[in-house]
């Protein structure tokens, strides 16, 4: 199941006693989500909020592309693009996510989330 | 005898492989593997050592001098008395600096550089990695290498340091846009991201003479000069070395690296200028292929190398010719030509490939790159911005 | 082979993504983050879709880990100041993850091993994205337009 870069042509396949299973993916997406929701709720930056969900949505990444991967095939690619998107989406959510933490900073003069407690600015 | 020297290493990895014939799976590809790496490994360290000594001596030249001369002939071992000072210097850490930071970044900008050079294709079946997205891997690479500047600024807690990165990664992010948006032609007109399948692409020749390299388009020559003026950003050479600019701040994001850390930045630097080179002769200049078919005899690798060489001659040539560019206009020039410029590339090559590639196609992508070049120079009034620059700062 | 590398990988991803979550320090956490990008990227290349995994790393390590990086330089005199950790976080985090971890062994469907399958190309991709998905691409770019001209507008500077 490893890709190793072979001529074009060339299908690389492994025995399948040596891949891991589809649970041990789906296990280690499972803490990654966990680690990001740990540092969404413990953390109180705003920053590490804004990783935190970075780290969540990879998980749900890594999960589409196993459960495309580890489908019946040949399937349509459909776990590839939501994960692509996704990544898009992403990488705009941070984008903005960071905008207003320094928009905000600018107001309040900390990143603390605790301490925004005010809709007036 | 001629596909014989054509493909002598690739025979060679091979011969070495059928040596482990035996063996699982996994252990040929780790030999082949490592075969690759020290291949490429001890061609370009050597072709760093030629350059970094070609380079002062053609920059000496270009300033009516000698150059280095007195190591060994014509100056030929200086890289190795340089090589041999850099490792005994001491190696200084400030002592407020964060340690690991400080540490991993030399390591981590090089790491980068070499592997970026992985995926070019150096001659007939003579790519290291070949990726069916190697375009992207390169550039996927290349963008680590703002994480480690940032690192070697910020780890060396010193204000030259920080501004030096700072400055070096806002004009590397703002020159990525037109050193990939410029690759798109490229890409469209191949229709796939691997360089094999580009350098494919520009074989063969019309009437006999002239090759179908894609700088012989109009889109491309286009594409081409804006590619290679991106990677004078990307790699940091003059005329766009602000973020280390000695008059100003001593040496950026190198100011606290002494001894072999510096040496490991100085590397990062030339392979990052071969990556680009290499890139650029993958994508423009056709690769391996020769421009003659008569000169197909020689082997595909000097080809390459020849236009590599080529290409960092004109870095050196910079380099000794132009002044230094202030900050702002580096910004400027990017985000107001630069990119406009390269979206123009890509309208021109589907202009181009719309027209059934032929002369009609060619006069009418000239056409629309000529037209919002004046359109872009006129509007941009460039002879009229010497006013006193705003100064905005981050607060 | 396949087996060692999913480990080492899984180890290298977790660990970094805990020392983002957990570490004290911004800067430190911040490089963390990229390192469990990394990671992830790599986990995409072993399953097969190295497309992914490149723009993974494009995206993350390239883009949202500078971003972060600045953003952390531009507040940076707010970064070093010590506050608290929510505690109960910690639990939320540890119920959920055995949540997912009861409903992971407890399907049985799961635990299958995957069929050898011709690697995805590039190629692929871009006729799907270009045929059945071209309606969320354009989504996708009118988003990203106004992601950049809302990010621009709020870090623009206020007229006094």
């Amino acid at each position: 199941m490893a890709r190793t870069p072979l001529p074009a042509g060339g299908t690389p396949t492994l025995p399948e006693t040596m891949t891991p299973a589809l649970q041990l993916f789906l296990i280690v997406s499972a803490a990654l989500f966990c680690i990001g929701l740990l540092a969404a709720l413990s953390r109180r930056h705003a920053i590490f909020i804004l990783i935190g969900i970075e780290m969540m949505l990879a998980a749900a990444g890594i999960n589409f592309i196993a459960f495309w991967r580890f489908g019946p095939q040949p399937a349509p690619p459909t776990g590839v693009m939501v994960t692509i998107f996704a990544i898009a989406i992403a990488a705009a959510e941070a984008a903005v996510g960071l905008a207003l933490v320094m928009a905000v900073y600018r107001h309040y003069r900390t990143t603390n989330v605790d301490q925004f407690d005010q809709l007036k600015g | 005898m001629r596909g014989f020297l054509d493909q002598i290493f690739v025979n060679a990895k091979q011969q070495i492989l059928s040596l482990f014939a035996g063996t699982p799976d996994w252990v040929g590809q780790i030999v082949s593997s490592l075969l690759s790496i020290s291949a490429l490994l001890a061609v370009f360290l050597s072709l760093f050592a030629l350059m970094s000594l070609f380079e002062r001596k053609i920059l000496a030249r270009i300033q009516n001098r000698l150059g280095p001369n007195r190591v060994g002939p014509f100056g030929l071992l200086q890289p190795a008395a340089d090589g041999i000072k850099m490792l005994i210097k001491e190696d200084i850490v400030p002592l407020r600096a964060d340690k690991v930071m400080h540490f991993l970044a030399p390591i981590l900008i090089a790491a980068t550089a070499i592997l970026a050079l992985g995926i070019i294709p150096y001659g007939r079946n003579m790519t290291p990695f070949a990726i069916d997205g190697g375009i992207l891997f390169f550039f996927a690479v290349g963008s680590t290498t703002e994480v480690a500047v940032f690192m070697a600024g910020w780890g060396s807690n010193n204000k030259f340091s920080m501004l030096g990165a700072m400055r070096a990664i806002a004009q590397m992010v703002s020159y990525e846009l037109p050193l990939i948006i410029t690759v798109l032609p490229v890409v469209m007109v191949v229709g796939s991201l691997r360089p094999d399948a580009i350098v494919a692409a520009q074989g063969g020749y019309s009437l006999g003479v002239l090759p179908h390299w894609f700088v012989f388009t109009p889109w491309g020559a286009a594409a081409f000069i804006l590619f290679f003026i991106s990677g004078l950003v990307e790699s940091n050479r003059t005329p766009f070395d602000v973020p280390e600019g000695e008059s100003e701040i001593v040496a950026g994001h190198m100011t606290e690296y002494s001894g072999f850390k510096y040496a490991t930045f100085f590397l990062a630097e030339y392979f990052g200028m071969f990556a680009v080179s290499g890139l650029a002769v993958t994508l423009f200049l056709g690769g391996w292929h020769a421009p003659i078919r008569v000169l197909e005899i020689v082997p595909s690798y000097l080809w390459f190398f020849l236009k590599l060489g080529v290409l960092l001659f004109v870095f050196i040539w910079i380099r000794g010719t132009l002044p230094r560019t202030r900050v702002d206009q580096v910004m400027n020039f990017a985000w107001k030509f630069m990119l406009p410029m390269a979206f123009t590339c890509v309208v021109a090559a589907a202009i181009w490939h719309y027209q059934g590639r032929r002369f009609a196609g060619y006069l009418w992508s000239l056409g629309l790159l000529l037209l919002v070049y004046f359109a872009l120079s006129r509007f941009l009034e460039t002879g009229k911005k010497f006013a006193p620059r705003v100064y905005r700062f981050a607060e | 082979m396949s087996s060692a590398a999913f480990f080492l990988i899984a180890i290298v991803t977790l660990a970094a993504a805990l020392a983002a979550a957990t570490l004290p320090k911004l800067i430190h956490a911040a490089l963390s983050f990229a390192l469990a990008f990394v990671g992830v990227a790599a986990f995409y290349f072993l399953l097969g879709a190295e497309f992914v995994g490149l723009v993974q790393v494009f995206v993350y390590v390239g883009a949202v880990a500078v971003l972060i990086v600045f953003t952390i330089l531009l507040t940076r005199r707010d970064v070093d100041r010590e506050r608290g950790f929510n505690w109960s976080g910690v639990l939320i985090a540890l119920a959920v993850f055995a949540g997912l971890l009861w409903a992971i062994l407890k399907t049985a469907r799961v635990s299958v091993l995957a069929v050898p399958v011709a690697p995805l190309t590039v190629r692929q991709i871009g006729e799907a994205l270009m045929t059945d998905y071209v309606w969320p691409l354009q989504c996708i770019g009118v988003l990203l337009t106004a992601a950049l001209i809302g990010a621009l507008v709020l870090v623009m500077e206020e007229k006094r």
